[in-house]
């Protein structure tokens, strides 16, 4: 499993803890909403939290249309918030 | 194509294994160690890290699992002919017979307000706080409509957080009137007793027949609207009160995750809950020979249920591949009873805890119903009513509901259900079927075709 340290989210630095996903340790540092949706532009964030809904999708180390509520988070990692489509 | 990998002992004669079985959760893993224990050659394959599913969440299940080739991190992503599953990044597994324990996830119903950051299903508060660590909120909403509220409550509240209400749909008095189906069932009463227990320790108010009707805020849900229901499940006028909040994890119930027996061609059926299930036969066997089914995808019922079926399918798919049964007479008989017991109860408590009927009344005609598509009520309504839809199918094709990245595992039963209604008829399985065929079960990359 992951270590301890810091993610960077959109320039901002958030711990991460062992074990936890990429939308746990944005949750805990207060981060509600990671991904905007294509057409009306609403934020979104974490919903069923399994892998199901797809609404956390996140870019990570440049990669988008991740599952924060299953990738693992690491220290050093880049994820930023994903504006639509995944750009 | 590769060849199926090959453990070290007991290979079978045909180079494959006797059975593969997808999905690690409790009625996976009892279906594994069963057929292990009489002698098969077993494939267990799940998505996640560890074994364990949703309900154990990385916490050890104590099964034994020697003999067994445990296959985690396995996303099945198609079964083709021969009964050879593809998973993503490693090679394929082939096995004689196919076992689906796929659980199930959530099950939402959509309302004002229901897509801001902050609501999300009591899945997810689950998965966050246990798997993770992480409380959904300081001040939490839990609302929506069965047994799975109760825990979800209770273990936010021994993290330390402040659950403002618990508000459950049905009428939980509901079960004094069923006392045969309970007794049958005498864990889950006790089990639901503890987490009431804490709830009024804490002070907890834990209203029954009332829902969330709407969640308020701007970036973020800052309160919901909470109403009484009648016993028909309509809103009694004039009962809607705001609750202050800043998470609520709101849930109907539980859908089955069927999309790989389905592209099989598994027949299925619509259950007392409302759900699309597996008809299977007194073995835990498919209208597909050789395709078995223990657990949730068979009918929402929990994870002693689960349990039970997949000992059961366990010891019938070992005697289908030549193995002697594990299971004494006794143990068979034992095993029967409880799931007979078991199945008696689930159906109690799915009409206990059915979605309320008044549900589309909460909607406005903004209210956004798929979230990956952003599809909102009047889109619906004027296909169906508008444009003549008769099914979703139609549906679908005229206003793009469930054709996002979740394929409809979210809106799927509140699309089905509105179309049902306003076409002035019931639900039926193949509403439902409609939004669950997805011939490729897991997202893929071209590199991995």
């Amino acid at each position: 499993m992951s270590a301890s340290g810091h993610l960077i989210f959109d320039g901002r630095r958030v711990p991460v803890k062992p074990g936890q996903t990429v939308a746990a340790a944005l949750w805990a540092a207060g981060i509600r909403s990671w991904r905007t949706t294509r057409e009306t532009g609403a934020p979104r964030g974490v919903f069923c939290g399994i892998g199901v809904c797809f609404d956390c999708l996140v870019t990570i180390d440049g990669t988008p249309n991740q599952r924060a509520c299953l990738a693992p988070a690491s220290p050093g990692m880049v994820v930023t918030t994903q504006l639509g489509t995944g750009r | 194509m590769t060849s199926p990998p090959l453990g070290p002992s007991r290979p079978s004669p045909s180079g494959r294994y006797h059975v593969a079985v997808v999905g690690a959760g409790p009625a996976g893993l009892a279906v594994a160690a069963t057929a292990a224990a009489a002698g098969c050659r077993v494939a267990l394959l799940d998505a996640a890290p560890a074994v364990g599913g949703q309900y154990w969440r990385g916490r050890d299940p104590g099964v034994r699992l020697s003999g067994v080739d445990v296959m985690t991190g396995s996303a099945v992503w198609f079964v083709s002919p021969g009964f050879v599953l593809h998973r993503r990044g490693s090679d394929p597994v082939a096995a004689e017979r196919l076992v689906f324990a796929t659980g199930a996830y959530d099950r939402t119903l959509p309302f004002p307000g229901w897509d801001l950051p902050g609501v999300v299903t009591p899945g997810a508060a689950q998965a966050m706080l246990k798997g993770c660590g992480v409380p959904i909120g300081d001040r939490v909403v839990v609302a929506g409509a069965g047994p799975f509220l109760l825990p979800v409550a209770a273990g936010l509240l021994e993290a330390g957080v402040r659950v403002v209400g618990v508000y459950e749909a049905g009428d939980p008095t509901r079960y004094a009137r069923a006392p045969a189906a309970v007794a049958g069932a005498r864990g889950k009463a006790r089990e639901a007793m503890s987490y009431l227990a804490t709830l009024a320790r804490h002070r907890v108010p834990y209203r029954t027949r009332h829902a969330v009707l709407a969640a308020r805020g701007v970036a973020a849900v800052s309160a919901v609207e909470v109403g009484q229901l009648d016993r028909s499940g309509a809103l009694v006028p004039g009962s809607v009160r705001p609750v202050e909040c800043d998470a609520v994890a709101v849930g109907y119930g539980f859908t089955p995750q069927l999309e790989l027996p389905l592209a099989l061609g598994c027949a299925t059926r619509l259950d007392t809950d409302g759900s699309l299930v597996l008809a299977v036969d007194f073995a835990g066997q498919t209208t597909v020979p050789g395709v078995y089914a223990a657990g949730e995808v068979t009918g929402v019922g929990g994870a002693a249920l689960a349990e039970v079926e997949g000992r059961l399918v366990g010891a019938g798919v070992a005697v289908a591949t030549g193995h002697r049964s594990p299971l004494s007479e006794m143990e068979l008989t034992r095993l029967l009873r409880r799931r007979s017991a078991l199945r008696r109860f689930a159906a109690l408590m799915h009409r206990v805890h059915a979605p309320p009927a008044g549900w589309p009344e909460w909607l406005t005609e903004n209210t956004i119903v798929c979230r990956c598509e952003d599809v909102p009520v009047h889109r619906i309504r004027a296909a169906v009513t508008g444009l003549g839809a008769t099914d979703g199918r139609a549906v679908k094709a005229l206003c793009r509901p469930g054709m996002g990245w979740c394929q409809g595992r979210i809106c799927g039963y509140p699309v089905a259900e509105l179309t049902a209604r306003w076409r002035g008829r019931p639900l039926t399985a193949a509403d439902l079927a409609v939004f669950a065929h997805r011939p490729i079960a897991q997202p893929v990359r071209l590199g991995d075709l």
